[in-house]
């Protein structure tokens, strides 16, 4: 597998605090446009990132956190990761989750003429996706 | 002379006192500590989007994005006024208030947008007759980045439906708990050479999907994080500024109170010598 010297160094930065610091073999993240796997040596990126969960492989398991939105940089081995909001799976109020998924929903079906869809998506998004994180990656 | 009864009710009631902004100096040198890590806390992240926001317009330097447009006629202008929901905080909020003044003064109120975050702001606002566009408050000493996320979207909004050719933010610039400064920082439109800055050397960059669309996603979040540190930067120095003024209220309660004790004892000596006085006068007569 890895060779010395071969990871990637990884930082998941929100403006509140660092949730992320590690070293690891191979990240996986959603872009705008898709998937997308980094492994050691990538290319200088710039990428935005949908809502949708991080993972990294690290020394052969697999580890998750959230990212609301966002992008990513990757300079030299070392990918850098700005999101409004990250939690880890150990993090996440799973009861909390499911309300906002339910309010979120609720208002989407409401079709009021006053409604951001946009806004109301994106939050819809984001509590799915932490509901997914909490329950494969959370403690069981 | 006031009586030694009068003086000691005093003394009383300056001990009181002194208890109170001792408290309220306790509470706000704590609640400063935090707000300062806070706000020391997103400066990775500020660096890091800023970063990215300087390749990325070095990329595509005319990316025709509105946020960037400045207007030749500049007819509305958007203020954002950050100050504090609670007072007791020395000069923080008047300076604030002496600021926003300053910017409105020479303007009709049609040539004016007011966005205003906290209450006393808003309180100086109603006093002078004048109807902030939006305000909001509750949050000015912790403040959260859906509080930020609210305010940019709004003037984000206004800005590109044409509304207001430009967007400044007022706030308290946090330096140290001892001095702050009120601050008028343009956020609308960006200024794009600022952003371009010189880079040296630059490496070769991919973009997913691709340069502008990135910068389109960027702008608003960066805009978003923009308010947040000024909310951040003016929590700190409110609570600065409330440590400030209570620790030297109690300390001139203490000069106070020395003062008075050494008042209130000369009083009780006179009286103690009067009554001697009396009563070895009152012995003499009647030898």
């Amino acid at each position: 597998m890895a060779e010395a010297g071969k990871t990637l160094h990884l930082e998941v930065i929100t403006p509140d605090a660092a949730v992320l610091h590690e070293d690891v073999d191979f990240i996986l993240v959603r872009a705008l446009d898709g998937d997308l796997g980094i492994m050691p040596n990538h290319a200088p990126l710039i990428a935005s990132l949908s809502i949708w969960p991080l993972c990294y492989d690290k020394g052969g398991s697999r580890g998750c956190v959230t990212v609301a939105g966002g992008f990513l940089e990757v300079h030299g081995n070392t990918v850098t990761v700005i999101t409004p909001a990250s939690e880890k799976p150990e993090d996440i109020d799973l009861e909390r989750a499911i309300e906002s998924e339910k309010r979120a929903e609720a208002l989407l079906a409401k079709h009021a003429a006053d409604l951001d869809e946009t806004r109301a998506q994106a939050s819809l998004q984001r509590a799915l996706r932490r509901i997914d994180v909490a329950r494969k990656y959370g403690k069981q | 002379m006031p009586s030694a009864r009068e003086i000691n009710r005093r003394i009383k009631s300056v001990t009181n006192t002194q208890q109170i902004t001792k408290a309220m100096k306790m509470v706000s040198s704590v609640r400063l500590r935090r707000a300062q890590e806070r706000a020391l806390a997103t400066a990775p992240y500020t660096e890091k989007m800023e970063g990215m926001l300087r390749r990325l317009s070095a990329v595509s330097p005319d990316s025709g994005n509105p946020l960037f447009q400045s207007r030749d006629d500049v007819k509305k202008t958007c203020y954002i006024i950050i100050g504090a929901d609670k007072g007791l905080a020395g000069a923080f909020n008047a300076n604030i208030n002496k600021t926003m003044v300053s910017v409105l003064k020479d303007k009709p109120r049609s040539a004016s947008v007011l966005f205003v975050s906290g209450r006393k702001p808003a309180e100086y606002l109603k006093h002078l007759r004048i109807t902030p566009d939006e305000k909001w408050s509750g949050f000015s000493d912790k403040p959260q980045l859906i509080n930020a996320q609210e305010i940019a979207h709004l003037a984000t909004q206004k800005f590109l439906d044409g509304e207001v050719d430009e967007v400044y933010v007022i706030y308290t610039h946090f330096k140290t708990a001892l001095s702050q400064e009120a601050k008028i920082v343009k956020m609308l439109p960006i200024s794009q050479e600022e952003q371009a800055g010189d880079q040296g050397p630059r490496e070769e960059y991919l973009f997913a999907p691709d340069a502008s669309q990135v910068l389109d996603s960027l702008l608003p979040q960066y805009l978003d994080l923009f308010i947040y540190n000024s909310l951040l930067q003016s929590a700190a120095s409110e609570l600065g500024a409330r440590m400030t003024a209570m620790t030297s209220a109690t300390d001139n309660a203490g000069e106070l109170i020395e003062k008075l004790t050494v008042t209130y004892n000369k009083v009780r000596q006179a009286g103690i010598t009067n009554e001697l006085t009396e009563i070895v006068s009152g012995a003499n007569a009647l030898k």
